[in-house]
């Protein structure tokens, strides 16, 4: 990706929405060396620092797209550009160490398309069987993989949905008893690493390398994120959060509205896809619209995700109709910025528009939220980033059809069938 | 006394007077009609040894015998338009979909169809009629979805409700999606509810010719009969690409595994549904040359029994010494009525297709494919009346401008496949600034309840790129371009006087996120009311499973 270098700046004039503080309505943010100097009311742009015109314009933190294989999948039904998985049915469900940090690719096509919809940092996350493994916090920036990678083990990820089910056993049981086993095992293993090495411990299911990454997880190092869809599964699930003791996060949750009340008392946090309202299964008969803002209303904490790694830019579209459904728009911005920053444990660095953040932030042409709008400017670590992609490329090159190669141009001549 | 066969001669050369299409008779079938008269001139040669020359009396004229019909053009009853109340919509921005945005204006629906609309104070609305006040919101036609499979990829998605593909062979031309719509299926009021009031619902795409696709209208009913639009043309569902050679090459190991697989399928099948047309047409004229002769026997065997009787009284009453009268000869049988092929319902369809009665939509994402595909169309006879997904449409929009082919697609939905590496979100405004029916579907029960959002999507993509989409130009996008492309652009798709009165009334600009469909009328019905809890019950799917089908209002 190029990064125009550029680190020392002021926007002038926008209207401000810093996500943990009251928008304000003509501000100056002042960013220098990636991070974020001040942000405050009028027009007050330090010596030295470039001037940005705002007038008009909105800013906001960058958003955050969290559970998509961002980096990780070039086109999903081509295996061979794949690495959210491993390949074909006979992998055990069970890979807690299996890592996104080792296969995300900074220079998917899908990056540069995230940002334009103003998409600053991806939790780029595993999929498929029932412990998926660990996802890794990247901001959307830089040609390496170091250079992208902020956290590399940001959370655990556990499906209990019917696609985890399918993957261990076909029954919930099956798979509440996998996942038990799996979480036994680590415990003995994080008590007794001594005797296991020593081989004196009983046989375990669990791999030597999984065993150690749910030690981070056991620990509350690591949020666990479950996906999850029927009531009754998510209450099963907040019994085990706390007979396990670890940091639970619910993803999907269609039905959470039925259990917002039991979700609000554990305090946990809630990642939906807003645009969702099908009985797509049995499993999500309860599923609709409004399911983030009665659980706003319980008191829960969400974060909202879009439907792929394709289709990030679109994640703003989610939050506007979350809005449309009953959220108020400042928790909806929070649902895309502060909150999964404070779910991941980034909250200190990432999600608002505060001093000594990193300088991640987006300046709009109007409500982040609305079609009519666009990303006019995005900032990662304090520096412009281009919101040029290979669509860019392709629309540049089929602008004007006279200049598109089409062969020789031959007038057409009769000829007699050679009978091929 | 005279050969029977010889009248076959007297019979004008066959200029074949062919039975007119029924319906749309728009694409006459060009290259049909030549192959036709060499198959004539073959069929009377078949008839019998060349006939003697006339030792005939042109007294008689060959008999007038029409050509038998064909079963597949039996006249259907169609349904007429329902009975409505008189509505006046009045006070909203009217956006018509047919060029004009009306500030302030009226919509008057009554009995199905659209009355009258204009601005409030040209408009006059008759006593009697009930008057909405739309102040603050905007009116549009119903919006139209090209693509759907709701009702037969119902809502769940279960191992009993997959009913959209029937992948058990690549070419299924029998099939119909009506066979298969399940009317309870959730998706559809969901639809419904975000201002949705046609639908095409397509069978899938595993295969090459994946069978017929219906229109139906969102009017919720108990079968697919209580709700198919009166009047719509079918579809024929075609898929090129990834797909077909994929289920049955990738997965199966068998035909087709490549895209030249792909294209010898679709001419092997056009070709057989050619042949079958001929066939009948054989009939037909034989059929009709056996009618003619079989009147000519019955009339020349009564005058021969006649002649007979004539003759056997004569010469009982005037025998004679020199002998008895000469006995006429007997009329030749013309033999039992030649029996009509065997039906086929699948080469029916592509018959259809290629006689224009059937709409040809094409599932093709690649641009150098839709090329391949129109040089197929006019090597066969077909014409294809839309691609669907078609996100490369914008690299050949000209050679679609100039073909008269729509494109329906999204607006920027990607990389899913490699087929979709290409996507561009200026397709549809490219399309439309090249002159192309350009088409917003959705394909998804998800995205086909936001086709407004899309809409307004699409045209910011444009206009960033500096290409100056209007919002009637977006709008029809979703209303009068799909009606196009589905067959049904004469009866609705926009607000016009005589039309379908499908109308939503949406709480703010229809492109905005926050925008909501408030009404739905469907032929003049209020089908939705948003803010009357109960207007639309729950599925019998949904009924009694402790939820709120799809939540708040």
């Amino acid at each position: 990706m190029m990064l125009e270098t550029l680190t020392f700046f002021a926007i002038v004039g926008a209207l401000i929405r810093p996500v943990d503080g009251p928008p304000i309505p003509q501000g100056t943010i002042v960013v220098r060396d990636g991070r974020i100097v001040s942000v405050a009311a009028g027009r007050a742009p330090p010596a030295g620092a470039e001037v940005i015109d705002g007038a008009g314009m909105v800013v906001t933190p960058g958003f955050v797209a969290v559970e998509s294989a961002l980096g990780l999948v070039e086109i999903d039904l081509e295996d061979s550009t794949r690495d959210a998985a491993p390949e074909g049915d006979a992998s055990d469900p069970v890979r807690a160490a299996f890592s996104a940090a080792d296969g995300y690719n900074p220079l998917a096509t899908a990056i540069p398309v995230a940002r334009t919809g103003g998409v600053t940092s991806a939790l780029s996350t595993p999929m498929g069987g029932l412990v998926s493994g660990t996802s890794a916090w990247v901001d959307l920036a830089g040609e390496r993989p170091a250079d992208a990678i902020a956290r590399a083990v940001a959370a655990l990820h556990v499906r209990l949905d019917d696609g985890g089910i399918g993957a261990s056993g076909g029954a919930r049981s099956s798979t509440l008893t996998r996942l038990r086993e799996t979480l036994d095992d680590a415990r003995l293993y994080g008590r007794s690493r001594g005797a296991y090495d020593r081989r004196a411990l009983r046989e375990m299911r669990v791999s030597r390398l999984d065993l150690e990454r749910l030690q981070e997880a056991l620990a509350g190092r690591i949020p666990v994120v479950v996906r999850v869809s029927r009531a009754s599964d998510i209450l099963r699930v907040l019994e085990l959060a706390r007979e396990y003791r670890f940091r639970l996060v619910l993803a999907g949750a269609e039905e959470a509205w039925r259990v917002a009340d039991r979700i609000a008392a554990d305090d946990v946090p809630v990642i939906l896809q807003p645009l969702t309202n099908l009985p797509t299964s049995f499993a999500t008969l309860g599923s609709r619209y409004d399911n983030a803002a009665l659980l706003v209303r319980a008191g829960v904490r969400v974060v909202f995700e879009a439907s792929g790694a394709a289709d990030l830019r679109n994640l703003r579209q989610e939050a506007g109709n979350a809005v449309a459904w009953g959220v108020d728009p400042e928790v909806a911005l929070r649902a895309l910025t502060l909150e999964p920053a404070r779910v991941f444990g980034m909250d200190r660095e990432y999600g608002a528009l505060t001093p000594n953040r990193v300088a991640n932030l987006v300046m709009w042409s109007g409500d982040p939220f609305e079609t009519s709008t666009r990303a006019v400017r995005v900032w990662i670590r304090g520096r412009n980033a281009t919101l040029r992609t290979r669509q860019t490329a392709l629309f540049e090159r089929y602008r004007d059809l006279r200049r598109v190669r089409r062969g020789a141009p031959r007038p057409s001549v009769p000829v007699r069938s050679s009978g091929l | 006394m005279t050969n029977p066969r010889s009248r076959t001669r007297a019979t004008p050369p066959l200029t074949l007077t062919l039975p007119a299409s029924r319906g749309d008779a728009t694409r006459p079938d060009r290259l049909g009609a030549k192959r036709h008269v060499v198959w004539l001139a073959l069929a009377v040669g078949a008839c019998g040894s060349a006939p003697p020359p006339a030792a005939e009396s042109p007294r008689r004229p060959t008999p007038e015998v029409a050509l038998p019909p064909l079963p597949w053009l039996a006249e259907r009853r169609i349904a007429g338009p329902p009975r409505s109340p008189m509505v006046a919509l009045r006070g909203g921005t009217v956006m018509t979909a047919a060029g004009a945005i009306i500030p302030r204006g009226v919509v008057l629906m009554h009995n199905g169809r659209i009355e009258a609309v204009g601005p409030v104070d040209d408009t006059q609305v008759p006593e009697g009629a009930i008057v909405v006040d739309t102040t603050g919101r905007f009116v549009t036609p119903g919006i139209i979805d090209a693509h759907s499979h709701m009702g037969v990829y119902a809502s769940p998605g279960l191992v009993a409700t997959d009913d959209g593909n029937e992948a058990t062979s690549p070419v299924t031309a029998q099939i119909s999606a009506e066979d298969a719509f399940w009317p309870q299926d959730p998706q559809l009021q969901r639809a419904l509810r975000a201002g949705v009031t046609s639908i095409l619902v397509l069978p899938g795409s595993a295969n090459l010719v994946g069978g017929r696709g219906v229109v139906f209208k969102l009017h919720l009913g108990r079968s697919a009969d209580e709700m198919r639009f009166p009047g719509a043309p079918d579809s024929l569902k075609i898929a090129c690409g990834e797909n077909p050679r994929r289920v049955y090459g990738v997965e199966r190991e068998a035909f087709p595994s490549t895209r030249m697989g792909n294209l010898a399928g679709y001419r092997a099948s056009f070709q057989q549904a050619v042949e079958y047309g001929r066939s009948w047409r054989t009939w037909q004229h034989t059929w009709r040359l056996w009618r003619q002769k079989r009147i000519k026997y019955e009339r020349d065997l009564r005058e021969h029994r006649a002649a007979r009787r004539r003759a056997q009284s004569g010469a009982a009453a005037t025998a004679t010494a020199d002998g008895g009268a000469e006995t006429p000869t007997e009329p030749e049988d013309p033999g039992p009525e030649p029996a009509p092929p065997a039906r086929d319902f699948g080469l029916e369809t592509l018959l259809g297709a290629i006689e224009g009665r059937v709409l040809v939509q094409n599932h093709c994402y690649r641009a150098e494919e839709m090329v391949r595909m129109m040089r197929l169309g006019r090597e066969l006879g077909f014409g294809i009346r839309a691609f669907h997904h078609a996100v490369e449409a914008y690299k050949i929009r000209d050679l679609l401008a100039e073909a008269d082919v729509g494109i329906a697609t999204w607006v920027d939905w990607w990389g899913f496949k490699l087929e979709a590496y290409d996507a561009i979100p200026e397709n549809l405004a490219l399309l439309t600034e090249a002159g192309v029916r350009a088409v917003l579907h959705s394909d998804s029960a998800m995205l086909v309840q936001r086709l407004n959002q899309e809409a307004g999507k699409g045209m910011r993509y444009g206009r960033d790129a500096g290409i100056p989409i209007t919002e009637d130009q977006a709008l029809r996008w979703i209303t009068a371009n799909p009606a196009w492309a589905i067959g049904v652009d004469q009866q609705t798709g926009s607000i016009e006087p005589g039309k379908m009165a499908d109308v939503v009334v949406w709480s703010q600009s229809p492109f905005s996120v926050y925008a909501r469909a408030d009404l739905v009328f469907v032929d003049g019905l209020l089908a939705w009311d948003r803010h009357t809890p109960g207007s639309l019950p729950p599925t019998d799917f949904e009924v009694g499973q402790g939820s709120n089908p799809g939540g708040a209002r």
